[in-house]
């Protein structure tokens, strides 16, 4: 990996969500595109991807679907697992769709000469927008990368298929801390890709002029955030920024999901309101590169992203990643098959090849996000090890929550930012 | 003239019904590809978008495709969506006016030059137009940063660090930069199409420069002028991209907000119902254009026709 090449790709891996307007290019067509291929589907009733489009009952079409392409009935748990692969065993070419820039291309050309098919790799930069693909069959992928929450939402709406660990022996080498999380907790649909936080990055001149101890107020506070000298951006991801607001107003994110206190979601809506002004933008892509070149000189990002842009830029004396003092935000990164992929054989093969130890720490020494796999820390970069932007010392890690899959609630999340906008 | 003449010219009627017919079937072959594609990438696009927005969003997030209703356009009404189609009309409106501020005298010159130097500039002008917009937009965006060369001109002359990036104004230019050439083209065509010999005709006639431009050329153009604001004003009154690289996404205009419903939000049928209300918006407008523009042109066109028939019209009575 020529050092060329991640600089120019270091400004797209940042796990970006929602931001670039191409992405939104993109959602604009992916949305025509799935209201079409919806449509098609309609006509072609045996068309089984289509249907869960139309409601949510079950269609017949379903039912007389193969086992193997899960009836996408809410609460949907399909029988059994759904291939009888063995380990290793490939059954064509592998779709793959993953967030930009979230993968070394060596890996891959090293799967495609490890087992001779080719990978079909396509990129996405939110959960939402992967989301809409596959609900809509407007393609069809093999594997593709989930988050946590968006694990919960897919499983629970029959768009994955349940794994066969048989085919799967590396999947030991998972920590067992992500193999029962409580967004699958019978861990049946994913397999730990990367993990990560959410917090601030921000210069070491502010991390002094604020006190010393990072918070959320340097976002929120307007007296605190008038101490920056320079701006500020935040990222263009709904549920991360009202998760934000609602850590700096006290609140535990999972508590305000799981006891659906719209109330508190209300509050966290105006908070960002009033934020807004304050910023300079949403960005959810070039958020460390913006931090380290000046642009901006408080940035709310993913751990990740920050990592690789201070040491590209070797920003160390300099820059600094945070957790704020009252919480932030963790993530798991997941590889899951959607319930209409065409080569669920080659999908195992994939997974099983990233959850190798070597090739599992590979994806960290390029990505800078955490490995979930046990067995690749021995071949980590002692820097990514190090650094407790990246792996959280204890007390630190305490202060995390993920953000739990919001069902019902998710548009009262996406309004708050979209009102905050407006 | 006589029976014969009467009955030659109703086999002459029936004969040319036909050559009609084959000229229909003709016009018709020449023009399914383009039908087709309209058929396939317009029409049924627009169908289903008009379907969607009457279907309903379940709390899940799915679209169910039973129960229809009108939420989703009374759901239009809200303040906030209002406040956003305010916005973007306020902003397409200055995009147009300023594209014409800055396209007429451009045209005008580039519509004088001699023919060969108009080709070559006529070439500039495409050249960025052929350039993927969205690479445009990234390069202003780099010209407008605060590490770009318009900040280090600011700053060597004193005036310290430029900060117009993410603001409104860096919209506002990126929309006009994006859009220009559209208005250029049509006020081109317009300007190059016009009789000069009336604009001389009227400085024959006492008329100074200016009155010259504004009671003759300005309105013989006037159909250029329309044509460009409708091509300025629509592509700005849904874009999205523009506002979303250099306002920092900060201020949500209509077509990211249309965007946020199909991607992030799931809701197809707000979606919707936002794209079927551009649509229609948008429809009004080329309608608008294409009769103010066939009004211009029927400002002239008699003229020309009258020019015409007083060359023809003699040519019969020559023959009799």
């Amino acid at each position: 990996m020529s050092s060329m090449t991640r600089t120019g790709v270091a400004r797209q891996r940042s796990r970006g969500r929602t931001g670039s307007a191409r992405l939104i290019l993109l959602g604009g067509i992916v949305g025509i595109g799935s209201l079409l291929a919806a449509a098609c589907g309609d006509d072609e009733a045996d068309e089984p991807a289509a249907a869960p489009e139309t409601t949510q009952a079950p269609a017949p079409a379903e039912e007389a679907a193969p086992a193997e392409e899960a009836a996408p009935a809410e609460e949907a748990a399909p029988a059994g697992p759904a291939a009888h692969c063995a380990a290793g065993e490939t059954d064509g070419d592998l779709t793959f769709y993953n967030w930009a820039e979230y993968i070394d291309d060596e890996l891959l050309a090293a799967f495609e000469a490890e087992t001779g098919i080719n990978v079909d790799y396509t990129t996405y930069e939110s959960n939402e927008e992967m989301l809409t693909k596959v609900e809509s069959g407007a393609a069809i992928y093999d594997l593709v990368v989930p988050s946590d929450y968006m694990v919960d939402t897919m499983r629970r709406e029959g768009l994955l298929l349940e794994l066969n660990y048989d085919a799967i022996p590396n999947s030991a080498n998972i920590d067992p801390a992500f193999t029962n999380p409580p967004f699958d907790p019978e861990h049946r649909y994913h397999v730990a890709y990367q993990w990560g936080t959410t917090g601030i990055g921000m210069t070491y001149e502010v991390l002094e002029l604020i006190g010393g101890e990072s918070t959320w107020a340097v976002l929120f506070d307007p007296d605190t955030a008038a101490l920056v000298p320079g701006s500020i951006s935040m990222l263009d991801d709904a549920p991360e920024t009202v998760s934000a607001a609602l850590k700096y107003l006290g609140y535990s994110i999972e508590d305000v999901i799981n006891n659906r206190n719209e109330a508190a979601i209300q509050e966290a809506g105006e908070l960002l309101r009033a934020t807004n002004e304050r910023l300079l933008k949403y960005d959810s892509v070039t958020f460390g590169d913006d931090l380290v070149n000046g642009e901006v000189d408080v940035a709310h990002g993913w751990s990740g992203g920050f990592a690789l842009s201070i040491d590209e830029a070797d920003a160390y004396e300099t820059h600094v990643y945070t957790i704020p003092a009252e919480g932030g935000v963790r993530w798991v990164d997941t590889m899951a098959i959607p319930h209409n992929a065409d080569n669920v054989c080659s999908a195992h093969a994939m997974i099983n090849f990233l959850t190798d130890a070597e090739n599992g720490a590979a994806l960290t020494n390029w990505t800078f996000y955490g490995s979930p796999n046990a067995a690749a820390t021995p071949y980590i970069d002692s820097e990514i090890l190090e650094d407790p932007g990246i792996y959280p010392p204890p007390e630190v890690d305490a202060r995390l929550e993920f953000i739990p899959h919001a069902g019902d609630m998710a548009l009262l999340i996406q309004d708050q930012l979209t009102n905050a906008k407006s | 003239m006589q029976p014969a003449g009467r009955a030659s010219e109703s086999t002459r009627a029936s004969g040319e019904k036909a050559a009609a017919q084959a000229q229909r079937r003709q016009g018709m072959l020449l023009a399914s590809p383009g039908a087709l594609y309209l058929l396939i990438f317009f029409v049924a696009p627009l169908a289903l978008i008009s379907v969607y927005s009457f279907a309903t969003r379940t709390s899940t997030g799915r679209t169910s495709l039973s129960g229809w209703n009108i939420e989703s356009y009374r759901a239009i009404g809200d303040d906030v969506i209002l406040g956003i189609i305010g916005r973007s009309a306020w902003l397409a409106t200055l995009t147009t006016a300023l594209c014409l501020a800055v396209g007429y005298p451009f045209a005008y010159y580039l519509a004088t030059r001699p023919r060969h130097v108009r080709a070559i500039l006529l070439v500039l002008v495409m050249i960025p137009f052929w350039t993927n917009g969205l690479v445009r937009v990234f390069a202003i965006r780099f010209l407008l940063g605060s590490n770009g060369p318009a900040s280090a001109l600011s700053e060597s002359l004193g005036f310290g660090t430029f900060r117009i990036l993410f603001t409104p104004t860096a919209v506002t230019i990126g929309m006009v930069y994006s859009f220009l050439t559209l208005m250029v083209l049509p006020l081109y065509v317009a300007l190059e199409r016009m009789d000069w010999s009336l604009t001389e005709a009227a400085r024959d006639l006492y008329a100074s420069g200016s009155r010259a431009f504004w009671k003759v050329t300005l309105p013989l153009t006037k159909s250029g002028i329309v044509a460009g604001s409708v091509l300025v004003f629509v592509p700005s009154f849904g874009s999205y991209v523009v506002p979303d690289i250099l306002g920092g996404a900060k201020t949500l205009l209509i077509g990211s907000y249309i965007a946020r419903q199909f991607r992030d939000a799931r809701n197809y049928p707000l979606g919707a119902a936002l794209s079927v209300l551009l649509i229609v918006a948008m429809l009004v407008a080329v309608a608008l254009n294409q009769r103010s523009g066939s009004g211009a042109e029927g400002g002239d066109r008699p003229r020309r026709r009258r020019r015409g028939r007083a060359r023809t019209e003699p040519e019969p009575a020559a023959v009799s």
